[in-house]
């Protein structure tokens, strides 16, 4: 299969050609025409971003993190509160939104974050990635696992990076086509508002079984550390919450569901969105051979999509809007991401390299039109869906 | 791996309490307006500031339920947030002993009654200035358990003799004030020593207690030979020494035929790394590695044969973290050498500078 470049940008390789490419069935502009020496450059160039947060974070960033922490307990608190007085539609409405918010805040800005580690510098055991527990039914344990090592180290290499598809869906040319995948869309439909437990499963890599690359006794250790958790989840949720209001308890459980739900297609629209939009690069597994720093940072770039918006928006989505620089840095605080996003844009703009990023809404429909077009065997893709 | 104190086994309705707020524990919600109340860290609250000289300073801590108290002699390790990471120093308590069953009326329990530390800032520190001069009253430290076998008896039966010099002054002040609460004050005799006398903590106390006060600067430091003519019968008394080390080392020879009279408090502060790449690590109870300039500490481990958790390899995934015992590390990206002991070292980044030792049995993260 050929690949169509947008016009302006030559195929033409420098005198080097260079060692990452994009898979050449991604219908995206060509990753890199940069010697090697400018990859390297590049590294050091984000390495000194970095080294500039490193020495200035301090007591700002410290109480930035408590504050968050703080209003999504106190939002939590209210919106269960609310929920009691439930029978009343205003007030089931506001409670189920607080909630709703409070999970989101919990599981994005402060609980995956605090998982990558960009709070340990406070050595503070209350807001640390190796103590750290979310609201969700996924354990930290297997968590950090499949996102920090494989997601992180692996991001979008198909074959090795599990959110390609979190075992379910097709989002690669590169993964073989079969019948199931007609289902592409109604699986990630499903996903959506099931995502909390594709995450919890994706953490199980129940594949690498049947390759003899986990035993069994793991898994099934995994599968008793996420049993565990879910039962801790599902009786707060849907069991002691409701029956704590007592006549008053099915809008307690439905509000609880539907934050859930809200949390969960949320979540999931605005993760999708930061690797598969029109421009994302896809990577092979023969390309980290040998992968050095500043190759590894440029593959982050092209394989992440930024999402714009105003400060709100930005902390409603952990600031996972900034996913390219979340993906270069990823134990950066979060709180700094908005304020290095110029001088990667900057950096991007000055090497020639694109910078993907657009509004939540286009974002994911650029997501929808790729899970839709890749439930098709290869054939049925016709030039003008490129 | 984290100074914590003990964790207090939780009683029924905290557990009950704990379904609703999984998988956070109550007091993280009941710490949003009682920072102190908690049952996995001890906490206090800054209640009062008060300047005891231009550099030195004492604080009146509240602390929490889990507080059992101290006997007078002892120190708490003390942890604060200074530019927004948690450091822990230990520090002389200089406030009464309060022991439980006491005399009084209606005795309470330890933890109704402040504690106080005071502070000398030392020129480029960390923590000490930040404690003397920027902490406002209401700050929450961090707190452990009262430790230290530089104590005074419960009876005491011989006469003392206590000999200090600048800030060691503070753990003989809970001495002396426990004294004067037990009632009449014993044979003793007190020398201290501080640079002039704008530098002696608790001036007027110590006046008013009969110290003998030397300012160094003027008289010279003490030679413990003067003992024989400042208190000729400094052998039949019990004597405690706190101050600097050249001090404690002067008193452990002098009183080197009668070591059982002798009580000194000598802090020991944690190895720190004289900079160089390289150097040897102790894997938990492993023998020690030899660990290359250059080579991570992951990497030595593994090629010595310690099982080690790994992961990304290049220090984003925080998958190979292991807790920091003693000594410091460098980091491989940067040549900064770093470490507090419980420290979390990310092993794959991280190599040798000087001596240190890692704990490789904590098991991390089980649910």
């Amino acid at each position: 299969m050929t690949v169509t470049l947008p016009s302006g940008i030559t195929t033409t390789h420098p005198v080097r050609p260079p060692r990452l490419r994009p898979v050449p069935s991604t219908p995206a502009p060509e990753a890199s025409g940069l010697t090697p020496a400018q990859v390297e450059e590049l590294g050091r160039r984000l390495d000194e971003i970095r080294d500039r947060i490193l020495e200035s974070r301090g007591a700002s960033d410290a109480e930035y993190i408590r504050r968050i922490i703080g209003i999504q307990r106190k939002l939590e608190i209210g919106g269960r509160a609310l929920l009691f007085a439930g029978v009343l539609p205003p007030a089931w409405l506001a409670g189920t939104a607080l909630l709703s918010v409070s999970k989101i805040l919990e599981n994005m800005e402060i609980g995956h974050n605090v998982m990558h580690g960009q709070w340990d510098w406070m050595r503070d055991p209350k807001i640390h990635s190796s103590t750290w527990e979310w609201d969700l039914v996924s354990d930290s344990k297997s968590w950090k696992h499949s996102h920090n090592y494989m997601h992180h180290t692996y991001t979008n290499v198909v074959g090795k990076d599990r959110d390609v598809g979190y075992g379910i869906l097709r989002l690669s040319e590169e993964q073989n086509w079969s019948p199931y995948y007609l289902g592409n869309p109604v699986y990630n439909f499903l996903l959506s508002l099931f995502f909390q437990w594709g995450v919890a499963l994706h953490d199980l890599e129940v594949e690498k079984v049947a390759s003899g690359e986990k035993s069994k006794k793991d898994v099934w250790h995994q599968i008793k550390g996420i049993g565990r958790k879910m039962r801790r989840q599902f009786t707060k949720d849907y069991l002691v919450f409701p029956a704590l209001a007592g006549p008053f308890f099915l809008p307690v459980l439905t509000g609880n569901l539907t934050a859930n739900l809200v949390r969960n297609i949320w979540s999931h629209a605005v993760i999708f969105c930061g690797h598969f939009p029109d421009g994302t690069v896809q990577f092979t597994e023969e390309q980290l051979e040998g992968e050095t720093r500043g190759q590894w940072y440029l593959r982050q770039m092209l394989g992440s999509a930024n999402l714009d918006g105003g400060p709100l928006f930005h902390l409603m989505t952990g600031n996972l809007s900034f996913q390219i620089e979340h993906h270069l840095f990823p134990d950066l605080p979060s709180n700094r991401y908005a304020e290095i996003a110029p001088q990667v844009r900057a950096l991007c703009a000055e090497y020639d390299l694109p910078y993907t990023t657009g509004n939540l809404g286009t974002q994911y429909g650029q997501v929808l039109r790729k899970i839709n077009r890749l439930a098709l065997p290869p054939k049925h893709v016709r030039p003008h869906e490129l | 791996m984290f100074r914590v104190a003990p964790p207090r086994r939780p009683s029924r309705l905290l557990a009950a309490a704990t379904t609703l707020t999984t998988p956070l524990l109550p007091e993280d919600f009941l710490g949003l307006v009682a920072p102190l109340w908690s049952t996995t860290a001890l906490r206090g609250r800054v209640v009062a500031v008060h300047p005891e000289t231009e550099r030195a300073a004492t604080l009146r801590i509240r602390p929490g339920r889990g507080w059992t108290g101290h006997r007078a002699g002892q120190y708490v390790r003390i942890g604060v947030d200074v530019d927004g990471v948690r450091q822990w120093r230990t520090y002389s308590l200089s406030s009464p002993e309060r022991s439980a069953g006491g005399t009084r009326i209606g005795a309470k329990s330890p933890a109704d009654h402040c504690l106080s530390i005071t502070v000398q800032a030392l020129d480029g520190g960390t923590v000490s200035p930040h404690l003397v001069h920027s902490t406002p009253v209401g700050t929450i430290v961090h707190l452990e358990a009262a430790d230290g076998d530089f104590v005074l008896p419960a009876q005491v039966t011989t006469p003392l003799l206590m000999i200090t010099a600048g800030s060691g002054i503070t753990p003989v002040m809970s001495m002396l004030r426990t004294l004067a609460q037990r009632g009449p004050l014993p044979d003793l005799v007190l020398l201290h020593s501080a640079p002039s006398a704008a530098d002696v903590i608790f001036r007027d106390e110590l006046r008013a207690l009969g110290a003998q006060v030397r300012h160094t600067g003027v008289e010279g430091r003490l030679d413990l030979a003067e003992l024989d003519t400042l208190c000729p019968d400094w052998r039949d008394r019990e004597a405690y020494v706190c101050g600097p080390s050249g001090l404690l080392d002067a008193a452990e020879a002098h009183w080197s035929d009668r070591p059982e009279r002798l009580h000194v408090e000598r802090f020991t502060p944690p190895t720190r790394s004289t900079g160089g790449t390289g150097g040897t690590v102790h894997y938990g109870g492993a023998d020690p590695v030899e660990v290359a300039p250059d080579t991570s500490l992951l990497e030595a481990g593994e090629a010595a044969g310690v099982l080690l958790p790994s992961g990304c390899r290049m220090g984003i995934c925080f998958g190979c973290v292991l807790p920091l015992r003693d000594g410091q590390v460098r980091d491989l990206r940067t040549g900064e050498v770093h470490g507090e002991p419980g420290d979390l070292i990310q092993t794959c980044i991280s190599g040798a500078s000087g001596a240190a030792r890692l704990d490789t049995t904590t098991t991390r993260g089980d649910s």
